[in-house]
C-alpha cells in the first residue's frame, strides 16, 4: 500500500475567529512514530482530534490509509486514542475497560475476556483485570489506557501527551516502552507532545506547531539541528538565535543564524572557527554542565560547559569559538 | 485567627441546630399523647392506639395513594425532562442557554402561590378539569429542577474525554449513551428521584390549586390542621409524613456524599 | 466556513439508527437542542403558558351579580388592589417579610459560620444533614409542629410557667399589634414560624459564601495587624454578603408567597397569600387573585435585579 498512514490536505480547524488549525499540509507514513511537538495552543492537539474524529474540518480533507474520513463519526474510523487523562470508565474493571471495544463489536464475553487479559500482559498489567481504574496509579492507568486502545487492532495509535501526568522516572521508563511496543505492533503511532526531549527522543519524524501551523517537519536530528526558524530554534532547546545585525558585529557571514550553545567550543579551536571574546555573565550549575551566558559587548551567547573542563565565576573574561559548519542558517 | 470556634460561636451554632430539630420532636412526642382534645403539655399520659387508630382511617389511606401515585409519576416526568436538560445544557453552548437554566430554576424560585395560581389560572381558561394530572403536571414541573441539579453537576464532573473514548473504541451515540453516560449518571439521577419523590410528596403549596377537591396526604393534614377533628391521628400521620421524606433524603445524600452532588440551595 | 473538497462521500449505514448516531455525534448543538426540546416544551406550554395566563387573568375583571369572569381587558383588578384595605395587606406582608428575612440572616450566620469555618469530617457531614433534612422535608409537619409548641395549653407556656417567666410571657403577648391570646394566634407566632421555615435556605448560602473565603485572607489580615473582630468585619462580611443576599432571596420570596403557615398560626387578618387563595377559592374572584399575585412576581424582580448586582447569583 503506497498510501499515507494519515494524509492532511490543506485542513483548517477554525473555531469562529480564532484558526487552531490553519492549512496544514501533512503525511504520516504506514509503521511510521510520529510527534506533533509545539506549546499549549498551537494546534497538535486539534490535528489529532481531527484524525480521531473528535472534530470536523472546517476545510481540507483528512485520508486515512486512502479513505477520505470528512464526516465520518470517530466510532467507523480504524484508529484509537489514549487520552491524556486516560478516560477509563470509572464503572468498569479494568479487564472490562480494555474489553469495551470488542464488547462493542459483539464479540462474546469469553473471548473478549481472553484478548482483554492478553492486552493486560503485553502492558505489563496481568492480574490487574478485575480492579477498578481508581485503585491503580498514574503508571499503571496509561497501561490500561493503552490495552484498551490497542486491543481494537487500530490502523493508527493516536496518543494525546500521554506522559504529560507521569512523574520523570516514569516517564522515561514509559518512552522507552512505547517505542519497544510500536516496533513490534508496526502500528502507526502518532503522538502529541509539548516536551521536546520526549519528541525527540521517540519519534521518527517530527513536526513543530505554531500558532495552528506546521512550521517544520522533520527527523528529530534535522529538527535539533537544522532548525528552519527562529521558533523551532528557540522552541525545541534554546538554541543561539543570531540576528543579521548581531552576525555582522560578530563577523559571521550575512543572514539569520542558530547555533547550539553545546557547538560552542572554549579556547581557539581549529583554523576554520570564528574566535570571539567576551566574559562570562551568568554562570548557571546545571549538574553535568554549567550553561554560561557570554557577554559579548552588543550581543550575548549561551554556551555549556561540561562539568571538570573548566571553572569561571561571573565577570572573568572567557575566549570562545564558533566551528563554522555549527552554524546553520534559517528563514528571514 | 484561632482554630478552636469560640464558646459563643458554637452556642450559637448549637442553639441554631436545636431551634431546627427540636420542635419537630414534639410532633413525635404528642403521637403518644392520651390528650385528644387540646395541645395539652406535657401530655397527661401516653399510649399508642392512636396509630391503630391511624391505620384503620379509610380516608388516610385513600389520601396516601393518592399522594404515592402522584409523586411517582411526578418523579418520573421530572427524571427523563430533568436528565435530557441537564445533557443539553451540562457542556454545550449554545444561543438561550442561560435563559432555558433560569426557567428551570424559576418554577421553585418564585413564590409557590405563583405557580400554583398561574397553573389554576391556565386550567380555568384552557377550561381543563381538576383531575389526578392536573396535580401530576404541577408537581411534575417543580421538580425537574431538583433532578436537573444533581445530574448536571454530575455531569459537569464527568470528564468529557469519557464520551469520546467510547466513540473512540466503537461505540455510537446510543451504545455510548447506554454503556458510558447513563451508567455515570445512575446515582445521581437515583438521587435526584428521591430528593423529587420526597418533594412531591410534601408539596402542599401548589397542590392546593390544581387537587380541586382531591386529597392529597398533605391537604388532608392541612384540613386537619385548620379544622382539627381528631388530634393524635394527626400527629401520627405527621410522624409518618417526616419519616417518609427523610428516608429518601437521607439515601440521596448517601448516594452522592462523595461528589456531594445535592445542591441544597437550588431546591 | 470552506466545503471539504475532493473528497468521496462518507461511508454511511443504511440503518436509520446509524445515521440519527453519525448525524448526533457529529453536531453537538444539534444534540443539545434534541434534548433541550421536551423539558424546553414542558416548560414552555405549562409553565411560561400558566404565567401567561395569570397575566391575562389579572387584566380581567368578575361581573358582580353573575359571580362569572368576564374576558375583556381592564384595570379593574389592579384598582381593586390599590383598595387602602388591599395596600394594608400588601404592606403587612412586605413588612413581615423583611423583618424574617432579616432574622434569618442573623440566626443563621453563626450557624454558617461554624460550619464553614470549624466543622471538620463527621461533624460536617452532620451539620450539613441537619441543615439539609428540615429545608427538604415535610413544610407542614414544620409547620405544625410550632401549633403544638406556641398553643396556650402548649410547650411553652408549660415552659415559662417552670421557669418563673410567666409574666413575661404574658408582658409580651399584651403587646399591642403583635400580641394576642396566644402566641398561636399572634404575629409574633407567625414571625417565629416563618422564621424557622426558611432559615436552612439562609444558612447555606452564607456557609457556601464564607467556604469560598480563602484561609490565608484570614492570615493575611491577621498579619497586618488586625484584630480578630476587626477581620471578621473588614474581610469575612464583606465577602460573605453575596451569599447572605442570596439567602435573602429565598427567605423573602417564600414568606412573601406563603398563605398556610400564617393561616395555621397567626391571627385571622389576612397575608397576601391567603388572599390569592380566598379569592380564587371560595370567593371565585380569579382575577383579583391574579393581580394579587402579580405583586410578589413584581417585588422579586425588582429584588433580584439588585440581587444579581451584588454578586448574589454567584453564591447560590
Amino acid at each position: 500500500m503506497t498510501s499515507p498512514a494519515v494524509r492532511f490536505d490543506k485542513v483548517s480547524r477554525h473555531f469562529g475567529p480564532v484558526k487552531a488549525v490553519d492549512e496544514v499540509d501533512l503525511a504520516i507514513a504506514p509503521g511510521e512514530f510520529f510527534a506533533m511537538l509545539g506549546p499549549s495552543g498551537s494546534g497538535k492537539t486539534t490535528c489529532l482530534r481531527l484524525i480521531a474524529g473528535f472534530e470536523q474540518p472546517t476545510g481540507g480533507a483528512i485520508e486515512i490509509f486512502g479513505e477520505h474520513v470528512e464526516g465520518v463519526p470517530p466510532y467507523r474510523r480504524a484508529v484509537n486514542t489514549v487520552f491524556q487523562d486516560y478516560a477509563l470508565f470509572p464503572h468498569m474493571t479494568v479487564a472490562e475497560n480494555v474489553a469495551y471495544g470488542l464488547r462493542i463489536k459483539g464479540v462474546d464475553k469469553r473471548s473478549r475476556r481472553l484478548r482483554a487479559d492478553e492486552m493486560l500482559s503485553l502492558v505489563k498489567l496481568s492480574g490487574y483485570g478485575d480492579r477498578k481504574p481508581a485503585q491503580l496509579s498514574g503508571g499503571q492507568r496509561q497501561r490500561v489506557a493503552l490495552a484498551r486502545a490497542l486491543v481494537n487492532e487500530p490502523k493508527v495509535l493516536l496518543l494525546d501527551e500521554p506522559l504529560g501526568a507521569l512523574d520523570l522516572k516514569l516517564r522515561e521508563q514509559m518512552q522507552g516502552e512505547l517505542k519497544s511496543l510500536q516496533h513490534r505492533l508496526g502500528i502507526t503511532f502518532v503522538f502529541v507532545t509539548h516536551d521536546q526531549t520526549e519528541a525527540l527522543a521517540m519519534a521518527d519524524r517530527v513536526a513543530v506547531f505554531n500558532e495552528g501551523r506546521i512550521v517544520q517537519v522533520g527527523s528529530p536530528e534535522e529538527i535539533y539541528e537544522r532548525p528552519r526558524t527562529r521558533f523551532v530554534a528557540d522552541f525545541v532547546g534554546g538554541a543561539n538565535v543570531i540576528e543579521p545585525a548581531a552576525a555582522a558585529r560578530l563577523g559571521l557571514p550575512e543572514g539569520l543564524w542558530s547555533l547550539r550553545p553545546e557547538k560552542i567550543a572554549l579556547g581557539g579551536g581549529d583554523g576554520e572557527a570564528i574566535r570571539l571574546q567576551g566574559r562570562a555573565q551568568e554562570v548557571q550549575y546545571q549538574g553535568a554542565q554549567r550553561r554560561v551566558t557570554v557577554d559579548l559587548g552588543a550581543d550575548r551567547l549561551v554556551m555549556v560547559v561540561p562539568a571538570g573542563v573548566a571553572n569561571f565565576g561571573e565577570g572573568e573574561p572567557v575566549a570562545l569559538s564558533v566551528p563554522a559548519a555549527a552554524l546553520n542558517r534559517m528563514e528571514g | 485567627m484561632s482554630e478552636r470556634a469560640s464558646f459563643l460561636l458554637k452556642l450559637m451554632a448549637g442553639a441554631g441546630l436545636l431551634f431546627l430539630h427540636l420542635p419537630l420532636a414534639f410532633i413525635v412526642l404528642y403521637a403518644f399523647s392520651t390528650e385528644e382534645k387540646s395541645y395539652q403539655f406535657p401530655p397527661p399520659g401516653y399510649t399508642t392506639r392512636w396509630f391503630a387508630v391511624a391505620w384503620e382511617r379509610q380516608d388516610i389511606w385513600a389520601a396516601l395513594t393518592l399522594s404515592v401515585q402522584v409523586a411517582l409519576i411526578a418523579t418520573a416526568l421530572a427524571l427523563v425532562l430533568g436528565t435530557l436538560a441537564a445533557g443539553a445544557l451540562a457542556r454545550t453552548r449554545f444561543f438561550g442557554r442561560e435563559a432555558i437554566s433560569l426557567l428551570i430554576v424559576l418554577p421553585i424560585a418564585l413564590p409557590g402561590i405563583v405557580t400554583g395560581i398561574s397553573l389554576r389560572s391556565a386550567f380555568a381558561i384552557a377550561d381543563i378539569p381538576f383531575s389526578f394530572w392536573t396535580i401530576v403536571l404541577g408537581h411534575a414541573t417543580f421538580c425537574i429542577v431538583v433532578v436537573y441539579n444533581n445530574a448536571v453537576a454530575r455531569l459537569r464532573r464527568t470528564s468529557p474525554s469519557l464520551i469520546e473514548a467510547s466513540m473512540d473504541l466503537g461505540a455510537d451515540s446510543f451504545q455510548t449513551f447506554r454503556h458510558v453516560v447513563l451508567p455515570n449518571l445512575a446515582t445521581s439521577l437515583l438521587a435526584g428521584g428521591m430528593l423529587a419523590f420526597a418533594l412531591s410528596f410534601d408539596e402542599v403549596i401548589v397542590t392546593t390549586f390544581t387537587a380541586g377537591q382531591q386529597t392529597t396526604l398533605p391537604i388532608w393534614m392541612l384540613t386537619e390542621l385548620i379544622r382539627p377533628r381528631q388530634r393524635p391521628v394527626t400527629n401520627v400521620v405527621a410522624v409518618f409524613v417526616m419519616a417518609v421524606t427523610f428516608i429518601p433524603i437521607l439515601a440521596a445524600y448517601y448516594l452522592t456524599r462523595d461528589t456531594a452532588d445535592v445542591a441544597g440551595s437550588g431546591k | 466556513m470552506t466545503a471539504t473538497t475532493a473528497t468521496s462521500p462518507p461511508r454511511t449505514r443504511t440503518s436509520l439508527r446509524g445515521r440519527v448516531s453519525d448525524l448526533l455525534a457529529s453536531r453537538p448543538k444539534l444534540l443539545a437542542l434534541v434534548l433541550v426540546l421536551p423539558p424546553l416544551l414542558w416548560l414552555g406550554l405549562v409553565y411560561i403558558g400558566s404565567l401567561l395566563a395569570l397575566l391575562l387573568q389579572s387584566f380581567y375583571s368578575i361581573d358582580e351579580f353573575t359571580g362569572l369572569v368576564v374576558p375583556e381587558f381592564g384595570l379593574s383588578s389592579y384598582r381593586e388592589l390599590l383598595a387602602p384595605a388591599n395596600m394594608d395587606i400588601i404592606v403587612r406582608t412586605v413588612t413581615m417579610a423583611a423583618l424574617v428575612t432579616l432574622a434569618s440572616g442573623v440566626l443563621a450566620f453563626p450557624i454558617a459560620y461554624y460550619a464553614a469555618r470549624y466543622a471538620k469530617g463527621r461533624t460536617k457531614a452532620a451539620f450539613y444533614l441537619l441543615i439539609m433534612l428540615p429545608l427538604w422535608s415535610s413544610y407542614l409537619v414544620r409547620v405544625y409542629a410550632w401549633k403544638l409548641i406556641l398553643a396556650k395549653e402548649g410547650v411553652l407556656t408549660w415552659a415559662a410557667e417552670e421557669t418563673g417567666t410567666l409574666p413575661l410571657l404574658d408582658g409580651i403577648l399584651g403587646l399591642p399589634v403583635i400580641g394576642g391570646p396566644s402566641l398561636s394566634v399572634s404575629y409574633i407566632g407567625t414571625f417565629i414560624v416563618f422564621v424557622y421555615l426558611w432559615i436552612p435556605y439562609m444558612i447555606l448560602p452564607i456557609q457556601a459564601a464564607l467556604e469560598r473565603v480563602p484561609r490565608s485572607y484570614l492570615e493575611a489580615s491577621a498579619d497586618l495587624g488586625a484584630r480578630p473582630a476587626e477581620t471578621f468585619r473588614t474581610v469575612v462580611l464583606p465577602l460573605a454578603m453575596p451569599g447572605v443576599v442570596a439567602g435573602s432571596i429565598f427567605t423573602f420570596s417564600l414568606t412573601l408567597g406563603d398563605y398556610i403557615a400564617p393561616q395555621i398560626v397567626g391571627p385571622s387578618t389576612y397575608f397576601l397569600g391567603q388572599v390569592v387563595y380566598v379569592q380564587q377559592g371560595t370567593a371565585g374572584n380569579i382575577p383579583l387573585a391574579a393581580a394579587f399575585s402579580v405583586v410578589p412576581i413584581a417585588i422579586m424582580a425588582v429584588y433580584l435585579t439588585v440581587a444579581k448586582r451584588m454578586g448574589a447569583f454567584d453564591a447560590l
